[in-house]
């Protein structure tokens, strides 16, 4: 019923405004050089408006993003945000000026007469090759990075972690003293064997099975992701690193953690960013917010895909080494 | 054909009409129609994501069971984000787009009766209007529409089990699309054959009006593309309904273990991408056409590098063919076609960074006229550039590990075929209308349409990419599970009252729409002064387009203020008027430009 009310509503605002434009003059349709002028000076007011706002996002939305890459491969991905941000952002404020300064300063006028120029080979080969050119370097300097982070074949002593997903939670699995997973399958989850293990194969009875993720301070870590129903997505921003986790197939992602969570809660920004959560939350009546890790979950997986997360916590070697111990390997609690 | 009048009934000049004049406007409706219930959706689940905790009655009144006291279910926001997107994309800006002004202009500029073959342009139109029926049916299922997100990635939109949308919902979305792909390829067919055969006396390839170029070029890319789209629903469908594995393996879901062993969704995303690329083309292509079209009339001038332009639209098409995989840089598949991918995805940078100077240059010292159509094709200009260039952020592989699927993305597409699309889109209405109905749109209402849209685009999505760079995910119900973004929800709530306002600013166009069309000012034969064919024909619509021979044409259709001394910019203009028809024979020694 109100369903109705509201088309009753909008029906009734259409039909007075039908009943008011009988009285409106239509008759002014094309533009002459008096809205020539008044739309040439909106076009200049219009891109004080677009500048003022990209400036204020640019300087004062700095305190909201992520802080520094949390892991040494992530570095050059921040540098090369940094290259790429830079240079279309000098692109982007020249060519929004042209645009709407020849708006204004090409306004039609009786008397002006247009230039009659149809071609230039010289300015189109200007502009051919100067994109190419930068180009080249982001392309370069993009591939180089690309296969920096996804090449994981030399690294022996990375520790391996299986990183598991399901509707809607995370699972995670440490390949234990052996540092190799055990197989798994669907096919193999029963009771409290909830990722799959295939408890036959040897390589499985040291893994051990966890909720939340402690990773070492400086030493590689070779990510494994399954998924048990539907396509999820490991998404760890602050670690510059994502990969999907696909039901049928094993992905695989690598990073070297670079700073512990006590370090990066003593960040600057970090600091910066976490005190005005901190203020808004204040105002709401909140719990206060501490900076953690986090693993997100980054493709749309059902109901509840906005609440999808695992805590990320890394630590010093030693303090992983003792943590890691504490925790029982599969075979102790899969009987 | 014009010498023989048929007795016409209402039934064969307004419904099934075989006529590309009508055909076009049913496209524009129906296009506009879905527009609606596309852009109310996008303001429902834009009040959800700003108020996530606040209790609405306008959703209490149209979500039905799907809220609970005036708040949306998280399913309902995930199947409203997912049609909105369907709608968007396929009816308004493929269909409402490509449909009306491939079937209004492409008779009419290049000089032919009627399309190829007017029946299979009518069964185009009908295929699409039974396909949106369907997809809006789908609305009103007991377990709600389609939700996997328009891209519909198994397993999720395979089983019922994973989100209630996926069963009879996603039936629909497929049966509809089906369909509407049916209606694009007759359609496609239709307008390559018709610019290939049916081209006036005069008028070369070379000749053609960059709309035309645009158009023809748009066909292309969608016969090659949605045959792909078409398959792979085709075989998500089977195994939805028969059992099969193409795209799924190793499913544990509900308490037990599905049998379907083999398949990867990685093959959907390449199959579903290949149409999902060029698609993107597929809706920008036409507008820039529109825009070149209009920019030139407007500016007095004629459009700066001609042959470039083409050049730059073939070489779009061509990588946009080989592109897709950049949607997959973390789908799990092989890194090496990630840089592969990264590759020539960049190379696509250089021929829009061509067209974008292009249009710069065409603007420099020209003698503007700032029409409502000409100031949307500014607007165009400019959201394509800004989004553009985000675009070099997201297709380089190694930067999009980070950003994938956060706002970043929605900004940036939305930006560069969304606005500018759409832009596109109205700066064509607003120019052709006169040729459409006979009359003229008033241009008061055209500018407060304009530059609140263009206030609200940006207001929508500039902010937009920082919230991307701060980390958050798309597609979340709601942000307040997770304290890192609590600082992102004044921003949220800022986009969403554009996203309203911009919203509701589309009624200046709807109200001037239909007002214009019965009320507005009595159009004249070339009311903007332009060159092409279609302002020789008469204003009221006739079969046949023109009432005696086919005109015939001797110059391409940019000569603006052409001079008698090409040196010289303050001799007077050759023909004596700033702009030459193309049906004007060349002047005893002038050189055709």
């Amino acid at each position: 019923m109100l369903a109705l009310f509201y088309i009753f509503i909008a029906v009734a605002i259409a039909v007075s405004f039908w009943q008011i434009t009988r009285i409106m003059d239509l008759r002014s349709v094309i533009a002459d050089d008096k809205d020539n002028a008044k739309q040439g000076k909106n076009a200049i007011y219009f891109m004080v408006f677009l500048y003022a706002m990209m400036v204020y996002c640019l300087i004062f939305m700095n305190v909201i993003m992520l802080p520094e890459s949390a892991s040494i491969e992530g570095e050059h991905d921040d540098n090369l945000f940094s290259i790429t941000f830079w240079l279309i952002g000098i692109v982007q404020f020249i060519m929004q000026f042209l645009i709407f300064y020849f708006t204004f300063k090409y306004r039609g006028e009786k008397t002006r007469k247009a230039k009659f120029y149809s071609d230039s080979h010289k300015l189109e080969a200007i502009w051919t090759i100067s994109p190419a050119v930068v180009l080249v370097v982001l392309i370069g300097y993009g591939l180089w990075q690309w296969n920096n982070v996804m090449d994981l074949s030399d690294n022996k002593d990375a520790l391996v972690i299986e990183v598991y997903s399901q509707q809607f939670r995370w699972d995670a699995r440490y390949a234990g003293e052996d540092n190799t997973l055990g197989l798994g399958n669907v096919n193999y989850i029963k009771g409290i064997n909830t990722m799959g293990v295939d408890m036959s194969d040897k390589n499985s009875q040291d893994d051990k099975q966890v909720t939340e993720l402690y990773l070492p301070k400086g030493r590689k870590i070779h990510f494994k992701f399954r998924s048990q129903d539907v396509l999820h997505s490991a998404y760890m921003p602050h670690f510059r690193a994502q990969m999907n986790c696909v039901p049928g197939m094993v992905t695989e992602f690598g990073f070297t953690p670079k700073y512990t969570t006590e370090e990066m809660r003593l960040k600057p920004e970090v600091v910066d960013k976490t005190a005005g959560i901190n203020k808004i939350r204040r105002a709401k009546g909140e719990d206060p917010y501490i900076f953690d890790f986090l693993l997100l979950c980054n493709k749309i997986c059902g109901a509840s895909h906005y609440n999808m997360q695992m805590k990320i916590t890394v630590v010093e070697p030693d303090d992983y080494d003792k943590w890691i111990a504490e925790q029982p390997t599969l075979s102790s609690v899969i009987k | 054909m014009s010498e023989h009048h048929h007795k016409e009934t209402f039934v064969t000049k307004y419904i099934f009409s075989q006529d590309h004049k009508m055909i076009a406007k049913q496209f524009l409706v129906t296009g506009m129609f879905m527009g609606i219930i596309g852009v109310l959706m996008s303001m429902l689940f834009r009040m959800q994501i700003a108020w996530p905790e606040k209790s609405f009655s306008i959703v209490e009144a149209f979500l039905g069971h799907h809220q609970t006291d005036g708040i949306m279910d998280p399913d309902i926001y995930l199947a409203l984000v997912t049609i909105h997107g369907t709608i968007m994309v396929f009816f308004v800006l493929t269909a409402g787009l490509s449909g009306t002004f491939s079937n209004l202009l492409i008779p009419l500029q290049i000089g032919a009766r009627d399309m190829a073959s007017g029946f299979l342009n009518m069964v185009s139109y009908w295929l699409f209007f039974i396909s949106s029926v369907v997809m809006v049916i789908s609305l009103f299922v007991e377990a709600g529409p389609a939700s996997a997100g328009w891209t519909i990635y198994p397993p999720l939109s395979a089983l019922p089990q994973a989100i209630p949308g996926s069963g009879t919902g996603m039936t629909l979305w497929l049966v509809s699309m089906a369909i509407f792909i049916a209606s694009s390829l007759i359609g496609s067919l239709n307008y390559i054959v018709t610019v290939l055969n049916l081209r006036t006396k005069g008028m070369k390839m070379t000749r053609l009006p960059l709309t035309i170029w645009a158009f023809f070029i748009t066909a292309i890319i969608g016969v090659v593309s949605f045959p792909v789209l078409l398959s792979a629903a085709l075989l998500l469908l089977f195994d939805r309904s028969f059992g099969t594995s193409f795209y799924l393996s190793d499913i544990f879901i509900s308490g037990e273990v599905l049998h379907y062993q083999g398949g990867s969704p990685v093959l959907f995303e390449h199959l579903f991408w290949f149409l999902g690329h060029p698609e993107v083309y597929i809706v920008l292509i036409p507008a820039l056409g529109l825009t070149s079209e209009v920019i030139s009339t407007n500016a007095r001038k004629p459009i700066f590098g001609y042959r470039a332009m083409i050049g730059s639209i073939i070489a779009i098409a061509f990588l946009s063919t080989i592109v897709w995989g950049h949607h997959m840089f973390i789908s799990g598949m092989n890194p090496f076609l990630g840089s592969v991918f990264t590759f020539t995805t960049l190379l696509i940078a250089i021929p829009s960074a061509v067209k974008a100077f292009n249009y710069v240059t065409t603007l420099w010292k020209g003698n503007l006229q700032l029409n409502p159509a000409m100031l949307f094709s500014i607007g165009l200009v400019s959201t394509f550039v800004t989004g553009g260039l985000t675009g070099l952020v997201l297709g380089d592989s190694a930067l999009d590990i980070n950003i994938h699927d956060t706002y970043f993305v929605v900004a940036h597409f939305h930006l560069v075929m969304g606005v500018s699309a759409i832009f596109g889109m109205y700066a064509g209405v607003y120019h052709w209308f006169p040729k459409m109905y006979g009359r003229m749109m008033n241009k008061t209402l055209g500018y407060w349409h304009f530059w609140v849209s263009i206030i609200c685009a940006y207001g929508v999505f500039w902010p937009m990419h920082f919230i991307g760079l701060a980390g958050l995910p798309r597609r979340y119900y709601t942000n307040t599970n997770f304290p890192m973004f609590d600082d992102l929800s004044d921003i949220n709530v800022v986009i969403t009252v554009f996203a309203l306002v911009g919203g509701l600013g589309q009624l200046f166009f709807i109200a001037n729409f239909f007002i214009s069309m019965y009320r507005g000012e009595k159009a004249t034969q070339n009311p903007w002064k332009s060159n092409t064919l279609e302002w020789t024909t008469p204003v009221e619509h006739i079969h046949g387009n023109w009432p005696g021979k086919l005109p015939e044409v001797h110059r391409w259709a940019y000569d603006y203020s052409k001079r008698i001394d090409s040196k010289d910019d303050d001799s007077d203009y050759l023909h004596g008027q700033d702009f030459v028809l193309q049906t004007t024979p060349l002047l005893e020694g002038e050189e055709e430009s």
